[in-house]
C-alpha cells in the first residue's frame, strides 16, 4: 500500500493529521478490483471513497447487439460465483414478455441448480471471510465443497463455472437421474460432515468474533434506505426474501425458513450465510423428491430448440432449429422488471424489447453496488483491518458490480 | 389481460393499484400503463422527486433498487430515466420514469434515498444525463479521463480508443481503436419482413438489364440460395 502523507505528522509535536491510503485496487482482500482511497485518522477510518468500474466491459452494450439467446451467456460471466442464478433473473424476464410456460420438470431443474448455485457461492464467501479475518483452514475445506458443485454444474451443463443451462423456456438439457441421486447422497453423507466441521472450527472461535461481532452495524432503516437486499437487509432483521414473498418458478412449493440477524453486524451477516446453506440443502432435497417427469423446455417451437432425433425427421422441426440460431426468437414490445434473490441479495433485469430479435436495452442490477455505496457510511470509525472484514461480508463480486 | 403463463416472480396485485397512485400523483403525471403485469408511471421531470416522495412517504415504496437510462434516439427527449421501487411491505414494485436530453438536468433523488448517488452516476456516465442535487456526479464505471457516454445508441460498440502496454514507454498508452477486419453485424430479420434497406445485389433490379447476358447475371445470384440451403444440412451445432 503506497502512503501519500499530506503534511508530516511530526510538524509541531501533538498534531497529526489525516492521511490518505490506496486499497487495492490489487490487494487480496478487496475481492477482486476494488480501489478504495482511504481517510485515516491513525488506524481509525474517517472516509473511504470506492472507486468501482475497474472491470467494466460494457456488458449491457455487448447484450443489445446480441440476440436474447446469444446474450444468456454473459450472465454467467457476471458474477462468476454464482452463475446459475445471475441467468434465472434473465430467463425470466424474456419468459415475462413472452409470457410462455415453463415446464414443471424445468422449473424444479432450476430451482434444485439455482439452490446448488447459492451453496456454491456461498462456500466460496464464508471461506474467503474467514480468510480476510485470518483463518485458512476452513478456507481450504469449504473449497472441497465448493468443487464438488462445480463438478454437479459439470455433470448437468458440460461446464464447470458458466453452464448457460437455463434458457428462456425451460433448461437446455435434462439430467441424468444418477445426477440427483449423486446430489442427495452428497448432501446426505458428504456436504454436512465438511460443512459442520469446517464451522465449527470459526462460529465459536474468539478471534473470529472479535474480528466481526459488532463490526459495521446497519439499522434497519438505513438498511432500507440504502437499497440492501439478500443476506445484508436479513442480518438487520428484517425477512424479506424474494424467494419466498414474490415466489417464482416452484419455489411457492418448497417449505423453507428464512433466518435473519439481531444484531446486523459482520458476524450475523456470516450467520445468516450459514444457515441459510441448511435452508438450500432442505430445498435441494424437496426438489429431488417432488421432481416430476416430462419435458424440460417450453414446448413451444418458436422459443425453444427441437430435439436431435425430431430434426431427422420433421421438416418443420428443422426450419424452427434454423431459425431460432440464426435469427432467434422475437419478443413482444414491452418492458418489465425481473428480480430475483441470487446468493448475493436481489438480482435485477430491466428488459425493453421493441419487437425483435434482440433486447433493445437490458440493465442489470448488481447486488454488490448498492452495498458498497454503503461502504463509507459503515466503516467510518472503524478501524483499518475491519475494512476486509466488511468488504468479505457484504460479499462482492466485481464481475457483476462493474459488468 | 390475458392468462399469466410464464412462472416469473408473483408479488401483490396491481389491481387498484394503478388508480390509487395515479390519483395521488396526478398533477405530475404524463402517462400511466401497465403491460406485462408492470406498472409504468411516466411523470413530468421536474417533479420526479416530489413524486417519488410522495410514493415512499404515502404509499410505502420503502426502497428504491435501482434507476435505468435509457436511450432513444428518435424522440425529442431523447433520454429516459427509470426509477425501480420496491414496497417490502406491500410487496410490490412499480417502475416511475421521466425523460430527458442531453442537456437539461433531471433533479436528483440522493435526498431522498443515499444508494441513489451511485445510480446517478452510473446514468450520468453511460447517457450524460445531468442530475442537478447530486454533489458528486463524477463518472463511475468508465475510466479515468474516459470522453463520451458509450450507451448511447450513437456510441459506437467497438469505442474510440484502445490501450495498451507500451514497453518503449513503460506505461499504460491510448491509441486510436484499429479494427483488423470490420464490425461484423448480420442482419438475421427475414428479408420479405423487416428491412427497410437495400439487399445486395437488389439494386441491379431497377437499372435496365445489359442486352447480352442476363442469363448470366442470374447464374450470379443464385450460389447464395445455395449456399443457405448447404448450411440446414451440414449445420449441427445445437
Amino acid at each position: 500500500m503506497s502512503v501519500q502523507i499530506e503534511e508530516s505528522p511530526t510538524t509541531d509535536g501533538d498534531v497529526i493529521t489525516n492521511y490518505t491510503i490506496n486499497f487495492g485496487p490489487q490487494h487480496p482482500a478487496a475481492h477482486g478490483v476494488l480501489r478504495m482511497i482511504m481517510e485515516l485518522d491513525g488506524e481509525v477510518i474517517e472516509r473511504v471513497d470506492p472507486h468501482v468500474g475497474l472491470l467494466h466491459r460494457g456488458t449491457e452494450k455487448l447484450i443489445e447487439q446480441k440476440t436474447y439467446l446469444q446474450a444468456l451467456p454473459y450472465f454467467d460471466r457476471l458474477d462468476y460465483c454464482s452463475p446459475l442464478c445471475q441467468e434465472h433473473s434473465y430467463v425470466l424476464a424474456i419468459e415475462k414478455l413472452l409470457n410462455i410456460e415453463v415446464p414443471e420438470r424445468a422449473q424444479y431443474l432450476r430451482v434444485l441448480f439455482a439452490e446448488l448455485t447459492r451453496i456454491c457461492n456461498h462456500m466460496l464467501n464464508i471461506g474467503a471471510h474467514v480468510m480476510d479475518v485470518g483463518a485458512m483452514t476452513p478456507n481450504l475445506w469449504v473449497f472441497e465443497l465448493r468443487e464438488d458443485c462445480l463438478n454437479f454444474f459439470e455433470r448437468a451443463s458440460g461446464a464447470r463455472m458458466h453452464s448457460a443451462w437455463f434458457r428462456p423456456g425451460g433448461v437446455h438439457q435434462d439430467v441424468p437421474e444418477k445426477l440427483l441421486v449423486d446430489i442427495g447422497d452428497w448432501l446426505d453423507n458428504r456436504f454436512f460432515q465438511l460443512f459442520d466441521d469446517a464451522m465449527s472450527l470459526v462460529v465459536d472461535n474468539r478471534i473470529f468474533k472479535q474480528r466481526n461481532v459488532d463490526i459495521a452495524v446497519v439499522g434497519r432503516d438505513d438498511a432500507i434506505a440504502w437499497g440492501f437486499s439478500g443476506p445484508m437487509i436479513r442480518a438487520a432483521g428484517i425477512p424479506w426474501d424474494l424467494r419466498k414473498s414474490q415466489p417464482y418458478d416452484v419455489y411457492d412449493r418448497m417449505e423453507f425458513d428464512i433466518p435473519v440477524g439481531t444484531n446486523s453486524d459482520c458476524y450475523d451477516r456470516f450467520m445468516v450465510r450459514l444457515a441459510e446453506v441448511r435452508e438450500s440443502a432442505k430445498i435441494i432435497k424437496q426438489c429431488i423428491r417432488d421432481m416430476p417427469q416430462g419435458p424440460i423446455a417450453s414446448t413451444d417451437g418458436k422459443v425453444s430448440p427441437p430435439k436431435r432425433g425430431e430434426m431427422k425427421q420433421s421438416m418443420e422441426s428443422l426450419i424452427h432449429h434454423f431459425k431460432l440460431y440464426t435469427e432467434g426468437f422475437h419478443v413482444p414490445a414491452g418492458e418489465v422488471y425481473v428480480a430475483t434473490e441470487s446468493p448475493k441479495g436481489e438480482f435485477g433485469v430491466y428488459l425493453v424489447s421493441d419487437g425483435t430479435n434482440k433486447p433493445y436495452r437490458c440493465k442489470i442490477r448488481p447486488t454488490a453496488f448498492s452495498h458498497l455505496q454503503a461502504m463509507d457510511m459503515m466503516s467510518k470509525g472503524h478501524m483499518l483491518p475491519d475494512a476486509t472484514a466488511i468488504l468479505g461480508a457484504i460479499d462482492v463480486v466485481f464481475g457483476e458490480c462493474d459488468r | 389481460m390475458s392468462a399469466v403463463l410464464h412462472s416469473a416472480p408473483k408479488y401483490a396485485s396491481n389491481e387498484g393499484v394503478m388508480d390509487a397512485l395515479c390519483e395521488a400523483v396526478s398533477v405530475w403525471l404524463d402517462h400511466a400503463e401497465e403491460a406485462h403485469g408492470e406498472i409504468i408511471l411516466t411523470v413530468k421531470r421536474d417533479a420526479i422527486a416530489d413524486v417519488l416522495q410522495i410514493l415512499r412517504d404515502d404509499h410505502s415504496y420503502q426502497q428504491m433498487m435501482e434507476i435505468a437510462g435509457a436511450d432513444y434516439p428518435e424522440r425529442a427527449e431523447r433520454f429516459e430515466v427509470v426509477y425501480m421501487l420496491l414496497s417490502l411491505t406491500k410487496n410490490h414494485r412499480i417502475m416511475v420514469k421521466c425523460s430527458t436530453d442531453e442537456t437539461t438536468p433531471v433533479p436528483s433523488i440522493t435526498g431522498l434515498w443515499p444508494n441513489a448517488g451511485w445510480l446517478e452516476r452510473e446514468v450520468f456516465d453511460m447517457y450524460g444525463v445531468v442530475f442537478t442535487g447530486n454533489s458528486d456526479l463524477r463518472r463511475i464505471l468508465t475510466d479515468y479521463g474516459f470522453e463520451g457516454h458509450p450507451f448511447r445508441k450513437d456510441f459506437p460498440m467497438t469505442g474510440y480508443t484502445e490501450l495498451r502496454y507500451s514497453e518503449e514507454e513503460k506505461r499504460v498508452v491510448y491509441e486510436p481503436v484499429e479494427l483488423p477486419q470490420d464490425m461484423r453485424t448480420f442482419d438475421f430479420l427475414s428479408p420479405w419482413e423487416g428491412s427497410d434497406y437495400v439487399l445486395p445485389g437488389d439494386e441491379k433490379a431497377d437499372e435496365p438489364a445489359p442486352a447480352p447476358e442476363p442469363e448470366i447475371e442470374e447464374a450470379e445470384e443464385k450460389p447464395p440460395v445455395d449456399g443457405v440451403e448447404f448450411d440446414i444440412e451440414e449445420g449441427d451445432d445445437t
